[in-house]
């Protein structure tokens, strides 16, 4: 027998900084030709977006006439009573910026008529919803009506309080059909203000202009409502109506002003004299709440430490990803810019390689990260599936990176289960009960959508790259199809030049496929922010469990 | 000097009958000789730091008179085992009867004897004395002889200018200056029957006019043994209401009247003291006549105690002046020959000067001020001598004396001396009571004062310059500028919290197309509004904000705001600076104030109140403006500026006030100041709202017009 003691190998200290096996090493080259013309093309696609977003936002392209029939009646511009409401120096996170686009032929509809966003008010993280009257008048486009559902939509699930900012002039006439009556159309509102009030959800008004016919009930359902003096009206049917109604002549002031709902109707608490001063008193509601202040992560981890930047230049990603999805790249050297000191704790890296898993932080929020690196395969499919048991058990919300052409396809997939084995990676998104964030940064085709979390799976946001392309295939691919399935030919070109059309982020994100378009640079930023959101102040943990493995 | 083999013993236990800085001043020197310290103070001064720096600190109850009760603090200091008492300057320090009572008592009176004291007290009887010991006293004729041929020679005796003064006078009634004797008769004639019709005598008398007098003194010091001595001399010219602001030593070019004029000073300052068998610290004023073609001076008064300005003396001398009170009170003698002190003064060589900083407003009539005091930086830069009453923090009460420290600095010149104290002076910075410390700036930037040589030193500098002095100098662009981030973005000049810097709402910076955002501020520049527009740009860095400002339509480029050591620190396209920023602090008067040290000057800027603000308050009632003021002519309320006392009440409600009729007398900071009405038209009074004896706060309503 050998001496005792003399058979162990003794482990050699190493200091953590001499060794990092988890930082990601990028083999990108800013300076090489290749990487140039990438990025070129992608910023064409990034600069047109840039003027669509300008268009929407600056009030230089808010026509002339009604700006200034807007300020003139001492009314602040939609953004600005954001910024006034918002604390100082903070971000706000506005949302679905270019819904609408495109949509009403002639009919501009900025931003959906409406703003969305979250934003700090006394520090407490909040959903922000302000009409835009600068925008035919604030009337609900059916577009409108959406994205006020998933304004609500994500205050309900991410518990943040609901600010309404409160100045439309109801449902748009023209469009009363695709607005009034159907299960997600205008009455929706009210019946998500009254589930959100149940679920302790709180909700705040602040009157600013007209809130007619159901939109007398966004104030009235709401915890508190503040109403200005002379600007704010609400009731059910304006002095034309009443008129043609019952005959009687009354002044909107008289019949819904501020002055009467809160001194004799009670409809609304506090009465105040300008814009600003309700906007004041709103920040002073927001206060009383008694709610929890968004502060950093520390509600489930204990110890705040300095956040790490990415030690490469998100400004790179650009020139990575290009503007043609066929070039491939490897996807670590995006998450290597979004993750905190590009850190990323890879999970089964030689298994499975089409899907990379793995943890990270991003503004100190541990994430699970799940990126494609090529199509899903049955091995991916059942790689990804364990991660995210391993991340449910753990209580970690996973990052989506979703570039796919799709779950593979051929007898020797098919033979292999692929459809059984992708069902198991669905199954595992469904049933994973942490917050999801997905962001688009290439393709988003058919079942891969689904398997890497698309809209339809409920990530708590869903953000998208310019150069992403969502659609149930490949336009070419598409095209090929339809014209073997069809007798008739020579409609390939026109099919394939709409399809393309059609996968396009502008025109997804203008039918609320996602919550915004963003610029790669700020992804970090992004899910920084919306792990803030979703994770900070009040957080419900999902209790559900897997279903059934189909094994 | 004294021959004795044995010394007296040194005090044991010495107690210092004064408040503020005097006090940290005389324990310092005590502690240093192994004597143990008292301290007493008022109530109103226990949260002072002087009021706990000796080894036993004695409480002499709410009164603020506190510090005058001669009976009570000897009786204190008897029963705490002390054998000495420091009366410090001012309060009790020149007063004979406390000497006594303190000698009665069997203590020791640091300072002169009784006697010297009555002498040099009484203005007529220590000009006899003088004029008897042959120190020169301002020549002129207070006789009964009206004649005017006699008055004439008598003027022409003592040289033109004189001043002819009615003796009954006043208001500057009956009063001429008599440039030559070509034009005597005619002035005299003319003063004469203007007393006779303002005061119903027309007797007058005649002095020696001195058009330009400088304020030069003499520092002296004598022992129980007769032995006196002069230690150099301290220019005390730059004056405003007769009390000093700026104090030097020596005396700038003394030596180009004649070579012996400072020796020629000193001996007649020595010959005083010895006249009235002075002991201990003293100081003789001289007026020195400017325009003189040989340096003539003029006995004015002895002070009989350590003057507030000892420090420059220090500076030049090398001698601690408490020290040699605190030998000459054991009964040692002199440490010092007057050879032995001119010849440390030739060695050292140097030049000091001091700035004396009070809570006063020298822009708008020399106002005291009061009130807490948010933000003090002490300056560093030249490792400056500070002798200071408060430290951040502390409430300067309007019940004491103004001055709430020194500042003293030393250079090799006259000009390096000024230029290291206008250094220090910018890194000085108060932010809570108004100060003097922008107008002592002032005083040095100017021409008049500046170099070895100054060409305009004398009495009448601030007056004679004040269209300079008191110009409106103007906020530049870039003061605005930070005083707007400070009032919009505070988070962006202090260190975040360990939570703020995990709260990615806080830290990321502005991410998206078109998430900037943009605020205005406004303030207040007398009448006009100055808007100040700043868009958040997104950041590179969490810790730092990038704005596009403009101030009105004047674009200024993008200026970066981050904090620094505890300080802002703003990038502008021109340059960088670390500056200190005041806002938003409820303990300042007015909370619209922001305060800006920007390269080395003060900049107080206001923030407009909004106009709804301004109707929520009236909704709700809320007072009139935290600033109040006596002046606005719009203004239905006459609210007083400062903390004060109602002396007067001179209106009833009902009253019909014009322009500049009196409405009351207030006083603060022992100084009294008459509140008149502003409105142009007519104005009933409709309430008074104090009585005389009322202590009243800062920005109170004191009168309400009816509408």
């Amino acid at each position: 027998a050998r001496p005792l003691g003399l058979s162990r190998s003794l482990h050699q200290h190493v200091s953590p900084k001499q060794t990092d096996f988890n930082v990601i090493q990028s083999k990108i080259d800013p300076l090489s030709a290749d990487f140039a013309e990438k990025k070129k093309g992608f910023e064409v696609l990034a600069n047109k977006l840039a003027s669509i977003h300008e268009q929407v936002t600056d009030p230089a392209f808010i026509p002339e006439k009604i700006k200034t029939k807007h300020l003139a009646k001492n009314k602040i511009l939609p953004r600005d009573r954001i910024t006034a409401l918002i604390d100082p120096g903070t971000s706000f996170v506005e949302l679905s910026l270019l819904a609408g686009h495109e949509m009403y032929g002639k009919d501009k509809v900025p931003a959906g008529g409406i703003i969305t966003g979250l934003g700090q008010v006394n520090g407490v993280t909040c959903m922000i919803v302000a009409n835009d009257s600068t925008v035919k008048g604030g009337t609900y486009f059916p577009i409108t009506v959406r994205k006020h559902l998933r304004a609500q939509e994500i205050a309900m699930q991410n518990k943040l309080p609901c600010l309404y900012l409160v100045d439309s002039g109801g449902a748009n006439l023209p469009h009363q059909a695709d607005v009034f009556p159907s299960h997600n159309h205008f009455g929706r509102i009210f019946f998500q203000q009254s589930r959100m009030s149940s679920a302790k959800v709180p909700q705040l008004s602040l009157v600013l202009g007209p809130c007619t016919a159901g939109g007398a009930y966004v104030p009235a359902m709401s915890d508190e409502s503040i109403i200005v003096k002379g600007g704010g009206h609400i009731f059910l049917a304006g002095p034309p109506l009443v008129k043609a109604a019952t005959g009687e002549i009354v002044s909107a002031e008289d019949l819904g002003g501020g002055e009467m709902h809160s001194s004799v109707s009670g409809v609304t608490d506090y009465l105040v004299e300008s814009e600003q001063e309700g906007i004041e008193r709103l920040r002073e509601c927001v206060k009383n709440l008694n709610y929890p202040q968004n502060n950093g992560h520390v509600t489930y981890n204990q110890t705040p430490a300095p956040i790490e930047e990415p030690l490469y230049d998100p400004k790179e990603l650009g020139g990575i990803v290009g503007d043609n999805l066929r070039i491939s790249y490897d996807v670590r050297e995006v998450i290597a810019r979004i993750v905190d000191g590009s850190r990323f704790s890879e999970f089964k890296a030689k298994y499975g390689e089409s899907l990379v898993c793995g943890f990270a932080t991003i503004h100190n929020h541990k994430v699970g990260i799940l990126a494609n690196n090529g199509p899903l395969y049955s091995e991916s499919s059942l790689k990804g599936a364990h991660f995210i048991q391993l991340c449910k058990q753990r209580d970690i919300p996973l990052v989506f990176l979703q570039n796919i052409s799709g779950f593979m396809v051929g007898s020797e997939a098919e033979r292999g289960g692929i459809a059984k084995n992708g069902a198991k990676l669905v199954n595992a998104v469904v049933g994973s009960g942490v917050e999801r964030f997905t962001v688009v940064i290439g393709g988003s085709y058919g079942a891969g959508n689904y398997g890497m979390c698309g809209r339809a799976y409920d990530p708590r946001f869903l953000f998208t790259w310019p150069n992403s392309r969502t659609a149930v295939m490949g336009a070419e691919q598409l095209a090929q199809v339809m014209e073997s399935v069809r007798s008739e030919k020579g409609h390939a070109d026109a099919l394939r030049e709409r399809v393309e059309h059609e996968s396009m982020a502008e025109f997804g994100s203008a039918r609320l496929w996602d919550d915004g378009v963003i610029k790669p640079e700020d992804t970090r930023k992004y899910l920084a922010l919306a792990l803030e959101a979703s994770r900070g102040g009040v957080r419900q943990k999902e209790d559900t469990d897997f279903g059934i493995w189909r094994m | 000097q004294s021959n004795a083999s044995v010394q007296p013993e040194i005090l044991k236990s010495l107690c210092v009958a004064n408040r503020g800085e005097i006090v940290h001043r005389v324990c310092d020197t005590a502690s240093k000789m192994g004597i143990d310290t008292t301290s007493f103070y008022t109530e109103p001064d226990g949260n002072l730091a002087f009021s706990r720096s000796a080894n036993n600190n004695l409480n002499l109850g709410a009164d603020t008179k506190g510090y005058l009760e001669m009976d009570k603090i000897v009786r204190l200091a008897k029963e705490n085992g002390c054998d000495s008492i420091h009366p410090g300057y001012g309060f009790l320090s020149e007063n004979s009867e406390f000497a006594k009572k303190v000698q009665d008592a069997g203590l020791i009176f640091v300072g002169p004897p009784a006697a010297a004291m009555e002498a040099m007290g009484s203005k007529s009887r220590s000009k006899e004395i003088m004029t008897d010991a042959g120190v020169s006293c301002v020549p002129g004729y207070h006789g009964e002889n009206q004649d005017p041929k006699f008055l004439e020679a008598e003027s022409e005796k003592m040289g033109f200018p004189v001043l002819i003064k009615a003796v009954l006078g006043g208001g500057g009634k009956g009063m001429r200056i008599v440039e030559s004797k070509a034009d005597f008769q005619k002035q005299l004639a003319s003063a004469k029957s203007e007393a006779k019709s303002s005061f119903g005598d027309e007797r007058v008398l005649v002095e020696k006019y001195i058009k330009r007098p400088r304020h030069v003194e003499v520092q002296v010091f004598a022992d129980k043994f007769g032995n006196v001595v002069a230690l150099g001399e301290r220019d005390c010219s730059v004056q405003r209401r007769h009390q000093k602001v700026l104090e030097e030593s020596p005396a700038p070019g003394l030596e180009l009247y004649s070579a012996d004029c400072r020796q020629k000073m000193y001996k007649q300052a020595c010959d005083a003291a010895r006249a009235v068998n002075y002991e201990g610290a003293g100081t003789v004023e001289f007026i020195f006549d400017r325009d003189s073609p040989n340096g003539q001076f003029y006995f004015m008064e002895m002070n009989t105690r350590l003057q507030v300005e000892h420090p420059v003396t220090e500076m030049v001398t090398g001698v601690d002046l408490v020290e040699w009170q605190l030998l000459i009170a054991s009964g040692r003698p002199l440490p010092k020959t007057q050879e032995e002190i001119q010849a440390d003064m030739d060695k050292l060589g140097v030049h000091a000067i001091e700035a004396r900083i009070y809570c006063e407003d020298p822009f708008n009539q020399f106002m005291p001020s009061s009130g807490k005091i948010v933000h003090m930086q002490l300056p560093q830069v030249g490792n400056p001598r500070l002798d200071v009453t408060f430290e951040q923090g502390d409430t300067v009460s309007p019940l004491y004396d103004p001055m709430i420290g020194k500042l003293i600095v030393r250079g090799d010149s006259r000009e390096e001396a000024l230029k290291k104290l206008r250094l220090a002076l910018n890194e000085y910075e108060i932010v809570g009571p108004t100060t003097n410390i922008e107008f002592i700036k002032r005083v040095l930037k100017h021409e008049g004062f500046r170099g070895n040589n100054p060409t305009d030193l004398d009495t009448g500098f601030i007056p004679r310059h004040g269209e300079v002095l008191f110009a409106n100098e103007g906020t530049p662009s870039e003061v605005y500028v930070q005083a707007a981030i400070a009032q919009a973005f505070p988070k962006a000049l202090s260190a975040p919290s360990i939570l703020e810097a995990a709260n990615a709402f806080s830290s990321v910076g502005t991410a998206g197309w078109s998430s900037m955002q943009t605020r205005e501020v406004t303030f207040k520049n007398g009448k006009e509004s100055v808007v100040v527009t700043l868009t958040q740009l997104p950041g590179t860095n969490p810790t730092e904000h990038t704005f596009a400002a403009k101030v009105g339509d004047k674009a200024i480029g993008n200026v970066t705001a981050s904090h620094f050591n505890g300080k802002a620190r703003f990038k502008f396209p021109t340059g960088q600076h670390v500056n200190t920023v005041v806002s938003n602090d409820s303990n300042l008067g007015n909370v619209n104030e922001v305060h800006v040290f920007h390269r080395g000057t003060h900049h107080k800027v206001e923030l407009a109140t909004p106009d709804w603000i301004t109707a929520v308050n009236k909704r709700i009632g809320a007072g009139a403006a935290a600033g109040g003021s006596f002046n606005d002519p719009d203004a239905l309320e006459v609210a007083t500026p400062m903390p004060c006392r109602v002396v007067r009440v001179t209106v009833k409600p009902g009253d019909v006030v014009s322009k500049d009729d009196e409405l009351l007398v207030i006083e603060s900071m022992k100084m009294e100041t008459t509140v008149r009405s502003a409105r142009e038209q007519p104005t009933k009074v409709k309430r008074v709202a104090f009585v005389p004896g009322d202590l009243v706060k800062q920005g109170s309503v004191l009168i309400e017009y009816e509408e």
